[in-house]
């Protein structure tokens, strides 16, 4: 019965192929065949032979960019920022979480939610340009740094100003929206829990610590991982837009020394390979990641 | 059910009550910049509520030939990208849905592993210069057109209709495009809604593809224009000097901010109802199947 109402021969078949063939080609055309550009990495890109006929080098890009110390200053400068989101942003998502979710008012819960997702749709353009209005040169903090303490900071052309607002930027922006996946968790948590621990006499930080922490350690543990695995990428349209020439010592990342070596030196052959190199990471990282969530007993990312 | 407030409770708003203020107030301080005479905020006579009103930030962008030609392109680079996102998104997520379909399997391979792994900026950008697409509008919108996580998203939710819809109107004789237009569009509206938003937003607020791929900057949507407006305050950023002269010779704080709120207005109008929808769509996401 079934059998005769599914299409199962091709002249039943095609329409399905034809609607998945323009999705199909897209992620052929932009997503497959900028993998081949890969072989550029060892070879040595030349643009009037092209980049089949341009010669092989092997290894040697790859020789090249270990061998400096760009290398060593890129991974710390890309890890520093992961692990201090990892450390400060995403704590500062799951304390934001819990906060909401013990709101008993139902109208100022959903008010507040509003407000602290907003950020979220922002472009990063937007966000650079509030954050020069408040901390740029003569922005209201420089201002009021001016006024009662007699002094300014260079806070968007300095080192150590570099990464405290990459952080700030990012819980400011996203901590809010990071919220919804945890409350989605937060949601599903029995409530005859709490109210047997009510029985007990538990108070509500100790009914937190031991049910509703507990309760989402699966969701944590997920996203930590994820978070782990994509440590290689930075915030590229941030850090892009908040890079500048006094800060690069400490804003130079993966991505970043890409585009300066790729698109603005034309270098495409070392760029490629700088980029390989961080894809390559990346993947091992992710896949890394979830073993480990699958050895913890959680279900894995995939 | 009565409620009983604790200090407990006191503390968890008055906490939460300080983090929304922290959102609030930077908007708040744009707006009263944009509204007031460059003197007031340069001196920081006022906070969130300016001291002498005036528009003429306002009305000086909107004489600006240099912003209104940045606008016309983010409406033309979001109006196309939407369709085509959606388009191509709906197709590609309805084909895979179907579990009688041969090569669903390797299809929806191909298209996960774009997730974790791909060619990267340069390689991307070798592919988009060969097909000829530079300082075109196509070359902002053809690249991002859709992505494994919008497929899985949308896909997971054709398979969660009733699958004896499609068999009774196979009964009734009805073509595979006529069950998706008359069929399963309709129903999936909510979807397909959220998802509208979702590229709206994306495509209004895309930058990095312009700069890279827009050298002809009468192209440039209003993004990276913005950039390039408030990077000249942040002295010793040596912003590509391309803002066109007299767009730059007038730039005071009220012209920049007024540009920032101008750029993030179309957000600040859908937000309302996208935000419904989106919070849905991230939890939506989140499921596996």
């Amino acid at each position: 019965m079934q059998r005769a109402l599914r299409p199962k021969r091709f002249h039943q078949l095609w329409p399905f192929y034809l609607l998945a063939a323009p999705g199909i080609l897209y992620f052929l055309t932009f997503h497959y065949i900028p993998m081949t550009g890969l072989i550029l990495a060892f070879k040595e890109y030349s643009p009037f032979k092209g980049m089949m006929d341009s010669p092989w080098v092997g290894l040697d890009n790859f020789r090249q960019f270990f061998g400096t110390s760009d290398f060593y200053m890129l991974l710390k400068n890309t890890l520093l920022i992961s692990l201090l989101n990892l450390i400060i942003y995403f704590p500062f998502t799951i304390f934001l979480s819990l906060l909401l979710n013990e709101v008993r008012l139902k109208v100022f819960k959903r008010v507040s939610q509003t407000i602290v997702y907003l950020p979220h749709f922002l472009s990063w353009v937007v966000i650079y340009g509030i954050t020069i209005s408040f901390f740029g040169p003569s922005g209201v903090i420089n201002h009021y740094l001016g006024q009662w303490f007699d002094g300014n900071a260079n806070f968007l052309v300095s080192n150590e100003w570099f990464r405290p607002l990459v952080i700030f930027q990012s819980i400011w922006k996203d901590a809010g929206w990071g919220t919804i996946i945890f409350l989605a968790a937060l949601a599903g948590i029995n409530p005859e829990q709490y109210e047997a621990a009510k029985v007990d006499g538990a108070s509500r930080l100790q009914s937190i610590w031991h049910i509703t922490l507990p309760g989402i350690k699966g969701t944590i543990v997920i996203l930590l991982l994820l978070r782990l695995g994509s440590s290689m990428d930075s915030n590229f349209m941030q850090i892009f837009l908040m890079t500048n020439s006094l800060n690069l010592d400490v804003s130079n990342v993966f991505d970043l020394f890409v585009y300066h070596v790729g698109l603005e030196q034309f270098n495409y052959s070392f760029a490629i390979t700088v980029g390989m190199f961080k894809s390559v990471a990346s993947l091992i990282l992710v896949l890394g990641a979830n073993y480990a969530a699958r050895l913890l007993g959680e279900e894995g990312i995939f | 059910m009565k409620l009983k407030a604790t200090w407990f409770d006191t503390i968890i708003v008055v906490i939460i009550c300080l983090i929304s203020l922290l959102v609030i107030l930077p908007f708040l301080y744009i707006i009263a910049v944009s509204f007031s005479p460059p003197g007031d905020s340069m001196a920081g006579n006022f906070f969130i509520w300016p001291k002498h009103w005036t528009l003429d930030a306002y009305s000086y962008l909107l004489n600006a030939n240099t912003f209104l030609t940045s606008v016309k392109n983010s409406v033309i680079i979001t109006a196309m990208g939407t369709v085509l996102s959606l388009f191509v998104s709906i197709t590609l997520a309805y084909a895979l849905s179907k579990k009688f379909l041969p090569g669903r399997r390797i299809m929806l391979l191909v298209i996960f592993f774009t997730m974790i792994f791909h060619g990267g900026m340069i390689p991307n950008y070798l592919v988009v210069k060969n097909l000829g697409l530079i300082d075109s509008y196509w070359a902002v919108v053809l690249p991002a057109a859709s992505s494994a996580f919008n497929i899985m998203v949308i896909r997971s939710f054709f398979q969660s209709l009733p699958e004896s819809l499609d068999e009774a109107a196979r009964i009734d004789g009805a073509g595979e495009f006529r069950i998706l237009y008359s069929i399963v569009l309709p129903l999936s509206k909510p979807i397909i809604a959220t998802f509208t938003l979702f590229f709206m937003v994306q495509f209004w607020n895309e930058f990095f593809s312009a700069v890279i791929y827009l050298n002809d900057t009468t192209r440039w949507p209003i993004q990276p224009l913005l950039r390039q407006m408030v990077a000249i305050s942040a002295s010793n950023i040596s912003a590509e000097a391309a803002v066109d002269a007299s767009l730059a010779a007038n730039l005071g704080p009220n012209v920049q901010n007024a540009a920032i709120l101008l750029a993030m207005l179309p957000i600040v109008m859908v937000y309302p109802f996208l935000q419904k929808y989106f919070a849905k769509g991230a939890m939506l996401g989140s499921i596996k199947e």
